[in-house]
């Protein structure tokens, strides 16, 4: 028999997640604070309006880029929080999460041999999904020392003369980091004169901390060059509606609509119908969970820090990264002994590219109760380790 | 601060002013000083405990009881719904607009001590005029909090 697979598929490796996944499935009734989702339910009010779209046997095909009414809210959300204009008929494609998105941008993006900066740590799948669009990702490792932000002149020290996209994931999974005005301004310049396009994933806009969101593409300049992706996963805690956007340059909207077009047909119709639900009537839901989020945030950064484990001010997300290197053992020996003698499941920082070692990621999508046991559980595990040291 | 503590501590009045301060970005002293504070002024007026009943092996009558009054001249409704609230058996009175007057829950161990209270303390009441009184069937959420089955966490353990 020929083998059935293909090689580019074959050659990329599975994620780092998945080995841990499958550790504490294994574990009973243990803590986990592993997961990159909202704890809350969905607002009844966006899922009653799911509800009754069913109900009303809206149970058909959209158009291919999404429920006009979802385009004409997705842009008036987008103006009223972040002061973008797009046109809902050109520069929308609802898709199905911002997953889809990201997928969608680099394969209607990237020929071969086009580089794609990615900085790390960050979210899972922009490194698989270059390479399955014929893209070479270049890993731009973040540091601690800059507040895991991106610098121009790490910028500046990668682009080639095959760069042709730059992914900025910030507010950034895993390690909680934002990217403010300033720190924007800084790279737009280089971003404008190298002719770079940005894939700015800003699933996390809506969950900043005492300070606004500002996304790149609002710079003089920026969006005729920024793919912005956005969703309703995390700010209205929807993940399982799987449901996501991209807004752009028609020219490129065009091509990732076509793409998604062949292959997705559409984004969900239920989850479109609670989707303009959301925008409407949701703001203060998302602010009502985003004072929860800081609420945890706050005490977190103080656990870790009170335990001699330095953690860095997160002021995004809902992730404190702590950096563990002062124990001497790696991430992922940390992650393990923490899960196999305590019974708490974090994420190596690892799992997030190999510049995440000596850091782990601690989502704080759980109830304060959850957070202190656990917290107590880790403090007790690092208090014998530098007994023994 | 005020309002932040209050929002914290409206459904979890469990938390230390230690945790507080942490949630909150303050110190201990200062969170621990508004608390009193409000406690004194009677803002915070006491820390109950969220009970469903129905599962605990102790039998409870509780009973909605629309009231209609006559006021009093320069008194107005607080005379009588004092007189009303200051019995143990009632919970809560709440001065309502529309077709009646005073909203009176009470709680009683059975449906005669309800009925009694009601046709013997109530009702010939100096000032009561009428009363229509409904018995609660069943909770289903109290101070914003579902009285059902805790919910379960069915995320997956981990996910990127």
């Amino acid at each position: 028999m020929k083998n059935p697979l293909s090689k580019n598929v074959v050659n990329i490796k599975p994620s780092g997640i998945r080995k841990f996944f499958d550790i504490v499935s294994e574990m009973k009734d243990a803590i986990s604070l592993g997961v990159g989702e909202p704890d809350f339910d969905t607002p009844w009010h966006i899922r009653e309006e799911g509800i009754y779209s069913l109900e009303k046997g809206r149970t058909f095909y959209t158009s291919n880029s999404g429920l006009k009414e979802l385009k004409i809210e997705i842009c008036n959300y987008l103006h009223r929080r972040f002061n973008l204009k797009y046109d809902y008929e050109r520069e929308v494609l609802v898709t199905v999460g911002g997953s889809e998105a990201i997928d969608l941008a680099f394969r209607a993006m990237l020929n071969p041999g086009d580089e794609v900066l990615i900085p790390q740590p960050c979210y899972v799948s922009y490194h698989p999904c270059t390479l399955l669009a014929g893209g070479v990702p270049v890993v731009i490792e973040l540091k601690e020392e800059n507040n895991f932000k991106l610098t121009k002149e790490q910028l500046l020290a990668a682009i080639t003369d095959k760069t042709k996209i730059l992914v900025l994931p910030f507010p950034n999974n895993p390690t909680g980091a934002i990217m403010e005005y300033d720190d924007l301004k800084d790279l737009v310049d280089v971003i404008i004169e190298k002719d770079i396009i940005v894939v700015s994933d800003e699933i996390y806009a809506e969950l900043t901390y005492g300070k606004n969101h500002v996304s790149i593409a609002s710079f003089p300049g920026m969006r005729e060059r920024t793919v912005v992706i956005n969703g309703f996963s995390k700010s209205y805690a929807m993940t399982g509606w799987r449901l996501g956007y991209a807004v752009g340059p028609a020219m490129i909207i065009e091509q990732m609509t076509k793409i998604h077009q062949f292959a997705i047909m559409c984004a969900p119709t239920t989850s479109q119908y609670a989707a303009i639900e959301a925008l409407r009537n949701g703001d203060s839901d998302v602010e009502t969970m985003r004072d929860a989020y800081d609420k945890r945030r706050r005490f977190l950064v103080h656990a870790f820090n009170n335990m001699g484990l330095n953690c860095f001010e997160p002021f995004g997300a809902f992730y404190v990264f702590p950096c563990i290197k002062s124990l001497n053992m790696t991430s992922d020996e940390f992650a393990t002994k923490l899960l196999m003698e305590e019974k708490v499941a974090v994420v190596p920082g690892t799992a997030f590219g190999d510049c995440g070692e000596g850091f782990l990621r601690i989502s704080y999508a759980y109830s304060i109760e959850n957070l202190k046991i656990a917290t107590e559980r880790i403090e007790r595990f690092v208090n014998k380790i530098r007994k023994n040291q | 601060m005020r309002e932040k503590i209050l929002a914290a501590i409206d459904k979890n009045s469990k938390l230390t002013a230690k945790d507080l301060a942490t949630m909150l970005g303050s110190t201990e002293e200062e969170v621990s000083n508004i608390i009193r504070q409000m406690e004194e002024e009677h803002i915070i007026c006491g820390y109950p405990t969220l009970i469903n009943w129905d599962k605990v092996q102790c039998e409870r009558v509780t009973a909605l009881i629309e009231v209609k009054v006559i006021p009093q001249r320069g008194l107005g409704f607080d005379r009588i719904a004092e007189r009303i609230y200051k019995f143990d058996e009632v919970q809560s009175v709440y001065l309502m607009s529309g077709g009646f007057d005073l909203t009176v829950i009470i709680e009683g161990k059975t449906l005669k001590e309800v009925a009694n209270f009601v046709s013997a303390k109530l009702a010939p009441m100096e000032g009561v005029q009428s009363t229509a009184t409904h018995f609660v069937l069943k909770k289903y959420k109290e101070h914003g909090l579902p009285l059902v089955e805790a919910k379960k966490d069915e995320r997956m353990l981990i996910s990127p």
